[in-house]
């Protein structure tokens, strides 16, 4: 098979915050590609510089060192403008607080990325109504965020942030503001999407039952990549393919076609023994405090990561 | 993003505070408003003064001694009716040739007194200065030959001094000689504060005895046509130099003290509208101010905004648009209270007040500029924000 071009590139990347003339080192040289499609869970402790990777991963950042390249394009070399017109076409982002407009219906939510576009707008509402439909919330259109559960709030994200059908989704902690069911259900959406339509998602997760189900998993500490599945364990060469032949599912994820069991082991604890292991293991915790899933790894999960959302 | 787009999610901004909206437009209305008002005053004052100039009598030329300028001493009039009847030839018509000789005098009638202006005049003075009567007759040209003691009442003099009676045949003593009343003019009321009907027409000849002089003070000519007045006016005071070469002489149309009075006005109306203009910036530092807090309220909508794909250009864009429509909402708003108002002091106050387009156009432009001039600091504020930071502002 030959390798499909990455969705980002990323080569040595460091991000340095200046506070209050201390430097704080966030990223500390991060190299990794995410390839089209590909399924990466982002863990590692809080303050580790997940959420930092995310926006640079993003183009919502730009990077104080080494070279970052999003969709083909080398973002040192993108004027702001460029940027936003590069984050609305290749990046979707879902945020552990939704951010959805208050005041504004889930479709007007929805649509929002394709009026920076320039698409009509009944253009915009139609494709916004279809997306609510694939995320389940096709009833909901005139549904304001305050009339919606949080699950249904984080659904409109998912929809808003792949109306624009973009390459890449990235979420941040997507379920750390909802109880266990309701994450569930939309980790289990999220998922779906990836495999149904294509979209590389990288996901910052405390679960380690979620990291494990992941094709890939990469861990961060102090700002440093401290473990990547994909190099770690000698697999990366499958992730360089489609999605479709190598990307096997749990059958309770996945409805129809591949139901074969995981060919490949993405490695490490906590990977789920069974088909139905993921969506059974997180259907059945009890509910906890956003923040702190129970496969925290770290103690500071506890305590930390309100920062970053 | 497009305009048209840019325009909607501006105004759904300005509709999700309607309240802090409402308050921040209120700077601009009371701006604009009273803009609108003063000038419509100051116009109207304008208007109301010109009509009644011309109410004076269509194309008049006053010949009087000395400069008709501002701040010149008034020269003590050589003229005589000699000079009178010199300019009657002229003019070659009697009928167009007023005069008047005015003081201050006492009428009294009976046991009521009442200070007032006795004019010496011709009996061509109605057709000069087109005056009716209410009552009675006029003076004639014997009246005035024979100075006879006769007098036409203004409407406040025959109200102060015959209150319940009919003044006509009365007897009214001015300056301790007695006259008889022979008519009653109509009202005209007042004009710039002065009570125009306050004054007593004697003939000219009768007021010259009462005072013991030869002189008049002016002359009146009621020009045949407005193309040549200028020319009458100049033969008029070529022959008045003439007899009287110590002297100079002015001969003034409607149109030129219409013109001295039109600038003293548009000065005054242009410092009313400045003082209220100053009123529309104060309003404008206001827009200025609730943006900024707008754009600190609503710092995660930017960098959601931002994070989806808007350009600094759009988050810009979409800030100013918000404070042009507060500040042309505002406006229109202002420019109805503005009209309402000038409208209710023209029908309920003795105040003019008249609206000129001119000024609700410029109300309306400058309002609109304010929101731009003012807009501009928080729509860059808005715009170069990081979306990162401003995702995870509170
Ligand atoms: N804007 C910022 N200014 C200064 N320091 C920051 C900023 N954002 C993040 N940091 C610091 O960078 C480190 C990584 O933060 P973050 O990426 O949010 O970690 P994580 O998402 O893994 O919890 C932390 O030490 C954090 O305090
Ligand atoms: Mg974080």
């Amino acid at each position: 098979m030959t390798a499909s071009p990455p969705a980002i590139e990323a080569v040595d990347v460091s991000r340095t915050y200046q506070l209050d003339g201390v430097s704080v080192e966030a990223l500390r040289g991060v190299s990794l590609t995410v390839q089209p499609g590909d399924y990466v869970a982002l863990v590692g402790p809080s303050g580790s510089g997940k959420s930092t990777l995310m926006h640079l991963l993003g183009g919502l950042d730009r990077p104080t060192g080494g070279r970052l390249v999003i969709g083909g394009r080398d973002v040192n070399a993108l004027s702001p403008p460029e940027m936003a017109t590069l984050r609305n076409e290749t990046i979707g982002f879902v945020f552990q607080a939704f951010h959805l407009l208050p005041r504004t219906s889930a479709v007007e939510n929805v649509a929002l990325p394709l009026v920076y576009r320039g698409v009509s707008a009944r253009q915009r509402r139609e494709r916004a109504a279809a997306m609510l439909g694939r995320v389940g919330l096709g009833h909901r259109l005139g549904h304001r965020p305050n009339q919606m559960s949080g699950g249904e709030q984080q659904r409109v994200a998912i929809a808003r942030a792949l109306v624009t059908e973009p390459t890449v989704l990235l979420a941040d902690e997507p379920t750390g503001n909802l109880d266990s069911v309701t994450g569930a259900a939309v980790l289990e959406l999220l998922e779906r999407l990836n495999a149904e339509s294509g979209v590389a998602l990288v996901m910052v997760t405390h679960d380690q039952e979620v990291a494990a189900r992941a094709r890939r998993r990469i861990t961060m500490r102090d700002g440093v990549v401290v473990a990547d599945s994909a190099t770690d364990d000698g697999t990366a060469h499958l992730h360089d393919r489609p999605l479709s032949v190598d990307h096997g599912r749990p059958a309770t994820l996945v409805p129809a076609p591949s139901a074969e069991p995981r060919s490949v082991s993405g490695s490490g604890p906590g990977h789920p023994s069974g088909g139905s292991g993921g969506a059974a293991g997180a259907t059945g915790r009890l509910p906890h405090p956003p923040d702190r899933g129970p496969g925290s790894e770290d103690a500071d999960a506890a305590t930390g990561d309100g920062s970053d959302s | 993003m497009r305009v048209a787009e840019a325009w909607r999610v501006a105004l759904d901004a300005l509709r999700a505070n309607r309240l802090r909206s409402a308050l921040t437009m209120l700077g601009v209305i009371i701006g604009v408003a009273s803009v609108v008002l003063l000038v419509a005053i100051g116009t109207g004052t304008k208007q109301k003064v010109e009509q009644q100039v011309e109410g004076l009598g269509s194309n008049l030329l006053l010949v009087v001694p000395g400069r008709i300028e501002v701040g010149t001493a008034p020269v003590v009039s050589p003229l005589t009716l000699k000079d009178v009847d010199a300019v009657t030839r002229v003019v070659g018509d009697p009928d167009r040739v007023a005069v008047t000789i005015a003081s201050g005098a006492t009428a009294r009638a009976g046991a009521r007194t009442d200070f007032t202006t006795v004019q010496g005049v011709l009996e061509t003075t109605p057709a000069v200065f087109t005056r009716s009567l209410a009552r009675g007759r006029y003076l004639t040209g014997t009246d005035v030959d024979t100075s006879r003691r006769v007098a036409v009442l203004g409407d406040s003099v025959a109200r102060a001094l015959f209150p319940d009676r009919d003044p006509l045949g009365q007897q009214v003593t001015l300056a301790g000689v007695r006259f008889r009343v022979i008519g009653v003019f109509a009202p005209l009321g007042q004009s710039l504060g002065v009570d125009r009907d306050d004054e007593v027409h004697v003939p000219v000849t009768a007021a010259q005895r009462l005072w013991g002089t030869q002189r008049v003070d002016g002359i009146a000519v009621k020009a045949p046509d407005r193309e040549r007045i200028d020319e009458l006016g100049e033969r008029i005071v070529a022959e008045l130099n003439r007899r009287h070469p110590d002297t100079e002489f002015s001969a003034v149309t409607q149109q030129q003290i219409l013109g001295v009075l039109g600038d003293i006005l548009g000065v005054l109306t242009g410092v009313l509208a400045a003082i209220a203009g100053i009123s529309l910036l104060v309003g404008g530092v206001g827009v200025s101010n609730i943006m900024l807090v707008s754009v600190r309220e609503r710092t995660r909508e930017i960098g959601l905004r931002k994070a989806v794909g808007a350009r600094p250009r759009d988050i810009g864009v979409q800030f100013l648009l918000e404070a042009v429509l507060l500040t042309t909402i505002g406006g229109l708003t202002g420019m109805a209270l503005g009209v309402g108002t000038a409208l209710l002091v023209d029908a309920l106050s003795p105040i003019p007040a008249a609206i000129t387009w001119w000024s609700l156009a410029l109300a309306f432009g400058v309002s609109a500029a304010v929101g731009i001039v003012f807009g501009v600091v928080p729509a860059q504020r808005a715009g170069r924000l990081d979306p990162v930071v401003a995702l995870r502002a509170e």
